[in-house]
């Protein structure tokens, strides 16, 4: 036991790092999330809060589930494959957020804690379809978006000039826009190729 | 029974312990959703892109990206026949709301190349977060934790595409989630669902009844800076060499 004799001081020493080490596992059990690590290197319930955002498109199934006429007439059309709120908008709306506050209280609290700022609240066309509807879309502007003629656009997609097509006429005072093609339905005059 | 003072202080902190783990649960995950099932990527098709925007306005609408920042963005190539090295690029407001015209007399060739995280599989973005606040998820998406995140922005810069960008209102780094709070739940992301086009596509490599891989087969496809080795995922059909 000579070897330990006057070690005391070694012991006290080391049992001061077995504290030190001992309050950072219980610091360390406070501080780092639950989750961290669950998956890899980062907090596995962030991705929980990812897919927790609310979507703002609904999807066309959503729509056809009532709107089953427009989309049989669709289903035959060049528009087939055009999806209801490509045009129509998303069918969930963002009201406009909140004015922020001049409270004093509040914008120290949003300086200090870099609070992120809540969402503001969404209207559902799907479920209120009375008092929520979506903008009737300007065809003069919806159209022309992807149908105005530019070299750029792939050679076999249909573009027009839309003022030497139609004169500056609305485009569905020809074409349907659920299905656009020239039938037996949507018979009037003019529109050059 | 009685409780001593010292079985007390040892007894307390043990309880407080038990009680923040039965508080803080797991994370709920959709019934339906194994992350395990699934490798998410993207196919985005140059030669059916028509540049009207659809896909940038979606994105901003769906995750509520703020102007002047873009998630997703268009880029219309001008090239001249015979220097590819040099091409004349324009990307007004991201595209969102579609390009000049252009005359069929104009030199060159023109075309549009949508881009978007390529939800790399060896991500240099997230190698650079020094505090584990952006990961790939086990099924292949590329993500931030926005309570984690310090806004150091380092991915930022590491990310060869340009794809990240620090959220002004959030200050923290914004990317491009593949709209994993849709694909989770059975959806397509926002750009695929408005794409009038089906120039975009959203493609799980794991299903094997995915058409990407009939696709992959079948078609030359090529992801960007493949020199870079990201493993990048988001596959170009009709990719122009001239294409940064």
């Amino acid at each position: 036991m000579s070897v330990f004799k006057d070690a005391g001081h070694l012991f006290r020493f080391a049992g001061l790092f077995v504290l030190a080490f001992l309050i950072f596992l219980v610091v360390r059990h406070f501080v780092v999330p639950k989750s961290f690590g669950e998956y890899g290197h980062y907090r596995g319930a962030a991705m929980g809060e990812i897919a927790a955002h609310p979507a703002k498109y609904a999807g066309h199934e959503t729509c056809e589930t009532c709107h089953s006429d427009i989309a049989d007439k669709k289903k035959s059309g060049k528009h087939a494959h055009v999806n209801c709120e490509a045009c129509h908008g998303a069918i969930f709306m963002r009201l406009p957020a909140p004015e922020p506050k001049p409270d004093l209280y509040e914008r120290f609290v949003a300086l200090v804690s870099r609070r992120i700022p809540p969402d503001p609240p969404l209207l559902r066309h799907a479920e209120d379809p009375t008092s929520v509807k979506p903008v009737l879309p300007d065809t003069a502007v919806l159209c022309a978006r992807c149908h105005t003629a530019s070299a750029a656009k792939p050679k076999g997609f249909p573009q027009v000039d839309p003022a030497e097509h139609s004169g500056g006429l609305p485009c569905q005072t020809c074409h349907n826009p659920h299905s656009p093609g020239m039938d037996a339905s949507n018979t009037a005059a003019g529109g050059a190729k | 029974m009685k409780v001593s003072r010292r079985q007390m202080l040892i007894l307390l902190p043990a309880a407080v312990v038990a009680w923040e783990s039965v508080m803080a649960g797991t994370p709920e995950e959709s019934p339906n959703y194994k992350m395990t099932d699934h490798w998410w990527g993207m196919l985005i098709d140059i030669t059916k892109c028509i540049g009207c925007g659809n896909c940038v306005r979606a994105c901003s609408t769906e995750n509520d990206v703020p102007d002047g920042y873009f998630r997703t963005w268009v880029e219309r190539y001008h090239v001249n026949d015979e220097d590819m090295t040099q091409p004349v690029v324009i990307s007004p407001d991201g595209g969102k709301e579609g390009f000049p015209s252009v005359a069929k007399e104009d030199e060159g060739k023109y075309f549009f190349v949508p881009k978007m995280c390529n939800h790399c599989a060896d991500s240099p973005c997230t190698q650079v977060c020094p505090v584990g606040a952006t990961f790939i998820s086990p099924d292949g998406v590329v993500l931030v934790d926005q309570k984690y995140c310090l806004g150091c922005a380092y991915c930022v810069q590491a990310c060869p595409y340009g794809c990240r960008f620090i959220n002004p209102a959030k200050e923290t780094a914004d990317k491009c989630t593949l709209c994993y709070h849709r694909i989770t739940q059975g959806l397509t992301t926002a750009c695929c669902e408005n794409c009038p086009t089906g120039a975009r596509q959203l493609a799980d490599l794991k299903d094997p009844k995915d058409p990407i891989h009939e696709f992959l087969r079948t078609h030359s496809v090529q992801v960007l800076k493949p020199q870079m080795a990201t493993g990048a995922k988001a596959f170009y059909n009709g990719l122009d060499g001239s294409v940064r």
